[in-house]
């Protein structure tokens, strides 16, 4: 069934503020594996329609085109239960900065980019792009009119590449039996970007990584996952910082491998061994620097609790130590979960649909503050 | 004819202006490509007339060669450049991989880890247009991918035992074998 809605549930519905904002995402509700470390995991693919431009050179008409097939497709391939269509040319600014949020479209399609050919003169934020999500899990999304015209995504918690590969090329193959791909033997899928080309494939997985930043182990991940062709991003991507110690790490080669060869070095080499480097710095904290780890811990709770005043990367960041104080069973009550989707909370957007209004930047702060507070009480 | 920049037989010949003046130079395929002088934008025709075809009867080349800009490859479907390419680092269209496939393959390869050549998923539709219309070679096609995954697995089952063992040189050189078998060229390198 599809739906054209509002991209996101009823902030009215009953129970704590902002819950309704975050309950039904599925990777933000389930612990998944390695939850303790891993946020997320994620795989995307990126597809281009043959015989015609690529976005960023297509005019409007061009956009509106690739636009219409795509949805007629996409809203007829069963690729999920229930589908929620969002032409983001067509919803105001807090509800594109919403889903970013939720990482179900990416910065770049929020603010939507002009044609570098000639055409469209509208503004870029009036270009036709849409997301297409599943509801109410959001497991799978599909920008249609980012880079490349398709971008599929599946998004589940904790270590969960394998589940994610399986069912984007599933949904994939269902894409493709009604939409005509831009393919060539010799490279694979085209993509507008040649980064991108050859299995147009990207998997990331979201890690909590707080005792390596302590101990600075964290560059020698880097310098290890810079050898091996992976890329460290930060919470929201490309150019973004890691904020709350979150760090993401994907593949960068997309040619002359497959998929599954992506697939085992991620999910049973590299990043069980980041899991384990950082659950050995954890533990490593808690035997000969504890009464260290639990005042910084505690502080951070204490801040979070009583705090009156606060920005979205301070809150990250103390929200960051009690994530590791919750995993290490030093803080009661708390679950990891709850501690994730106050990350997302905390956000500028879901601040403001939580809260019911559009504020400013000194407002959110003391918005902030007290939704903190009221959750953490 | 040898090639400016190295030993190879030069099959392109470019004028372009340099310190003022302009002078002509020859160069083989891929040292015209390493100067951003395309090849992919000649035709055979007009190689033959121009260039090979006075080099067999001793005669000069077709008068004068025309004062030509550095010339820059366009994509005959939709008319991108490269230097386009060059400036945005995004392609106009699928074509344009054809079009510039001699510039590209350069830069793919070091985006890549050496490799060249696709061996991940297959559209469907590929698949079965190939077993249709070129049976035996899709067949091929197949056997041998097929072969080389299955070649990749039992590769990677090794490295893995190595790693767990903790033989790390071991590992490093099974990982090493795992790259070259991913690099090698495949035999059906056209694009479909």
């Amino acid at each position: 069934m599809a739906t054209r809605k509002n991209p996101s549930p009823d902030p009215d519905q009953p129970g704590r503020p902002g819950d309704a904002a975050v309950s039904s995402a599925e990777w933000l509700t389930n612990e998944g594996e390695s939850c303790d470390v891993v946020l997320s995991s994620r795989v995307r693919l990126a597809r281009n329609l043959a015989g015609h431009l690529f976005v960023h050179r297509a005019s409007r008409d061009d956009r509106e085109r690739a636009l219409q097939t795509c949805r007629d497709w996409i809203l007829g391939a069963r690729l999920c239960d229930r589908i929620m269509w969002v032409d983001l040319h067509e919803s105001p600014q807090l509800e594109r900065n919403l889903l970013v949020e939720r990482h179900l479209i990416s910065k770049q399609l929020a603010k939507g980019k002009p044609a570098t050919a000639n055409g469209a003169m509208s503004p870029p934020s009036e270009e036709p792009r849409a997301v297409a999500v599943s509801i109410p899990d959001e497991r799978l999304s599909v920008m249609v009119n980012e880079e490349d015209h398709l971008r599929l995504q599946i998004l589940r918690a904790g270590l969960s590449l394998s589940d994610c590969w399986a069912r984007a090329s599933a949904a994939d193959d269902r894409l493709e039996a009604g939409l005509d791909y831009a393919f060539s033997k010799r490279l694979g899928y085209l993509t507008a970007c040649p980064t991108n080309v050859g299995t147009g494939m990207r998997m990331s997985v979201m890690l909590h990584l707080p005792a390596l930043k302590v101990t600075g182990d964290i560059e020698k991940v880097k310098r290890a996952a810079a050898d091996m062709n992976l890329a460290v991003r930060g919470f929201y991507g490309e150019g973004s910082d890691a904020v709350g110690d979150l760090y993401q790490i994907s593949n960068q080669t997309t040619l002359g491998k497959p998929e599954g060869a992506v697939l085992a070095d991620l999910q049973d080499a590299i990043i069980p061994e980041v899991i384990q480097y950082e659950r050995h710095a954890r533990k490593s904290l808690m035997g000969k620097r504890r009464a260290a780890l639990e005042d910084q811990v505690f502080r951070a709770l204490g801040a979070l609790r009583y705090a009156r005043l606060l920005a979205a990367d301070e809150a990250m960041q103390l929200l960051s130590l009690v994530r590791l104080g919750v995993v290490l069973g030093l803080i009661d009550g708390l679950s990891v979960q709850a501690v994730n989707q106050l990350f997302l909370l905390v956000q500028p957007a879901h601040l403001q649909r939580v809260l019911g209004k559009e504020m400013d930047q000194e407002q959110r702060r003391i918005g902030r503050a007290a939704l903190i507070r009221e959750r953490l009480k | 004819m040898k090639c400016d920049n190295c030993d190879n037989e030069a099959t392109v010949r470019e004028t372009i202006l340099r310190d003022g003046s302009w002078v002509e130079v020859h160069f083989c395929e891929e040292c015209a490509a390493k100067q951003g002088i395309a090849s992919a934008g000649t035709s055979l025709n007009e190689l033959l007339t121009n260039f090979v075809l006075p080099q067999l009867t001793g005669e000069p080349a077709a008068k004068k060669p025309r004062p030509v800009k550095a010339r820059v490859p366009v994509c005959p479907t939709c008319g991108f450049s490269f230097e386009q390419f060059r400036q945005s680092g995004l392609l106009g269209c699928p074509s344009c991989y054809t079009a510039f496939e001699n510039l590209l393959i350069p830069l793919l390869e070091r985006a890549h880890e050496g490799a060249a050549q696709h061996v991940g998923k297959i559209p469907r539709r590929q698949t079965e247009a190939a077993l249709g219309k070129e049976t035996v070679e899709g067949a091929k096609a197949l056997a041998e991918l097929r072969e080389r995954l299955e070649k990749e697995k039992l590769l990677r089952r090794q490295l893995e035992d190595a790693v767990k063992s903790e033989q790390y040189e071991l590992a490093a050189r099974i990982r090493d074998q795992i790259q070259r078998l991913a690099a090698q060229p495949q035999e059906t390198p056209e694009n479909g």
